[in-house]
């Protein structure tokens, strides 16, 4: 007979409630900063939606608008609120995380009280996906005021935003923990976000990408954060079509998560 | 780590000696349950650091070699998170938090950001921050190197405060100063081994004399080799002759009886030193080489 010995059997395999002390750290951080944060948060979205959904999408909208006759700044407006959760959930993934591990050493301070490493990449990924949340937001009070809003459902696109910047933020974490300086970062954004940003179907259709690039946008979890977002702020709501992008989100979410237990392991308790 | 083999006593403070390299740092970071066992049989407080750490961790305070300060958060809030990452309330975080500014002395700076700080405020910020838990053991790392001797004697004498009220001290150091100010029992080590252990007084009078004297020539230019040119003068003049490329150490009981000995045989050294023993001293015999090169 097999027994289970359940002292040895660890709820939230993940991390413990301890993580959520880091999490507090950040917010004891963040006092100091959240006014402009907010100010940003709120006149980023303006400014591309007035410059390209309004601006630019009076030439598109002159030539019977996005697909579907879609006016330019409705089909553009979720897309953009979840690009912009990704980048800044991609850039602090990498250059923060990297001070906390490598220059100011802070998480080296951290373990040397009852938190663990895992601890550490729980409490601050919760972290980012909170100001993912906020920042998402934040983002859909200027849709609404725009009158960019379709449907109601747009409201859903704010966790499909959330759920997109997780699965940038954890892998993204994961590979921080494998540097030893800020030197690949630089490519990362060049090579990676950037072209992901133009590419996965934010500005424009992926099937007006040469036929070569189009399974690329498929694979990457932006094109299914954007797609998932439009066709909920547009109200053409295809539950299959909508479960597969946010499994795929969520999968590479988790996938980077597992990745980060083994690195920040390894690189942290040494 | 090789062969390191010792126990450390409620109450007592324990110093590890030993140059740079030689393995202090790794054997501190496996007390502090941050890096693993590789081999052999450790316990903190009687429990295993594999199947222990935060417990274990939840009773020591840590010093590390790098200040590992938050820069982002101001010198009172570094110490209030801190407190919460032990699970104090907020409240008791800063209630302790206001207690220890004032035990280091710095009250007046709680509200400024750490980064103006100087390297012994720093330091004595760490050594707060360490205190937050009121550990009953406290792990400190090279605590005073880099700083300058008025704040590495500020930082002794909180040390050594500490140690009156019955904290535990485990400490590395290659400061013999500092060994002796502090230690009440050490361990020399090298090459990732234990070389000797003892208190400071223990140490100096199984390994060497009471008295040094340490002679310095003046050599002519272009004399190469500094073993040649003694020429087995001070031979038969004490139990023990140490020769450095800077000068000769004469281990003997009585340094005065010693340097007039030479100066019948006709030496003329440039400068002639008479002092007591120290650490150093030791590390000298045991090793072969000087702490700090």
């Amino acid at each position: 007979m097999t027994t289970i010995d359940l002292s040895r059997v660890r709820p939230g395999a993940i991390a413990s409630r301890r993580s959520l002390r880091i999490l507090e750290h950040d917010l004891l951080v963040f006092r100091r900063g959240w006014r402009s944060y907010l100010l940003s948060g709120l006149s980023q979205p303006f400014l591309y939606l007035v410059a390209m959904g309004i601006g630019l999408g009076l030439y598109v909208n002159r030539n019977g608008g996005a697909p579907g006759g879609v006016p330019y700044l409705d089909y553009i407006a979720p897309a953009l609120l979840v690009t912009q959760a990704m980048m800044a959930a991609a850039f602090e993934s990498a250059w923060p995380i990297m001070g906390k591990i490598q220059w100011e050493k802070t998480y080296h301070a951290a373990l040397n009280t009852p938190l663990g490493a895992l601890d550490l990449l729980a409490g601050d990924l919760m972290w980012i996906g909170f100001r993912a949340t906020l920042l998402s937001v934040l983002f859909m009070v200027v849709i609404v005021a725009l009158g960019a809003a379709v449907s109601p459902l747009v409201v859903l696109a704010v966790p499909v935003a959330v759920l997109t910047a997780l699965a940038f933020a954890a892998p993204i974490m994961a590979f921080t923990a494998t540097q030893t300086g800020d030197v690949a970062f630089n490519a990362l954004f060049r090579f990676g976000i950037t072209p992901l940003f133009l590419f996965s179907g934010t500005f424009f259709p992926i099937e007006k990408l040469p036929p070569f690039l189009q399974p690329l946008a498929w694979i990457t979890p932006l094109y299914h954060g954007v797609a998932a977002a439009r066709s909920l702020a547009l109200g053409q709501v295809e539950p299959v079509g909508i479960a597969v992008h946010v499994a795929v989100l969520a999968a590479v979410a988790v996938a980077g998560l597992a990745a980060g237990r083994l690195t920040f392991r390894r690189r942290l308790v040494v | 780590m090789d062969s390191v083999d010792f126990d450390v006593a409620p109450g007592e403070a324990f110093g590890f000696l030993g140059p740079n390299g030689a393995g202090k740092t790794s054997t501190m970071r496996m007390i502090g349950t941050v890096s693993p066992v590789t081999a052999g049989k450790l316990t903190v407080f009687g429990l295993d650091p594999a199947q222990h750490g935060a417990q274990i961790r939840a009773r020591l305070g840590v010093v590390p070699q790098a200040d590992t300060l938050d820069n982002e958060l101001s010198v009172l809030e570094n110490l209030l998170i801190y407190g919460r990452y032990f699970d104090l309330s907020w409240a008791e975080s800063r209630r302790r938090a206001v207690e220890l500014l004032e035990f280091v002395q710095l009250t007046e700076r709680s509200s400024d950001k750490v980064e103006p700080l100087s390297g012994g405020m720093k330091r004595r910020l760490v050594i707060a921050r360490s205190l937050i838990n009121e550990p009953s053991l406290l792990l400190l790392d090279e605590p005073t190197t880099g700083l300058d001797p008025q704040a590495r004697h500020l930082l002794w004498d909180r040390l050594y405060r500490l140690k009156q009220r019955g904290v535990t001290l485990c400490l590395t150091t290659h400061y013999m100063d500092e060994a002796e100010q502090l230690c009440d029992r050490l361990v020399v080590m090298d090459r990732a081994r234990i070389v000797a252990e003892g208190s400071p007084r223990e140490l100096i009078d199984r390994y060497v004399t009471r008295e040094v004297l340490e002679l310095r020539f003046r050599r002519a230019e272009g004399e190469a080799d500094d073993s040649a040119f003694l020429d087995g003068q001070l031979e038969g003049l004490a139990e023990r002759i140490e020769q450095l490329p800077d000068r000769v150490l004469v281990y003997t009981e009585d340094g005065e009886a010693a340097a007039s000995a030479a100066y019948e045989r006709g030496l003329r050294p440039a400068s002639i030193l008479v002092r007591r023993s120290s650490l150093e001293d030791v590390f000298l015999r045991l090793t072969g080489r000087s702490l700090v090169e």
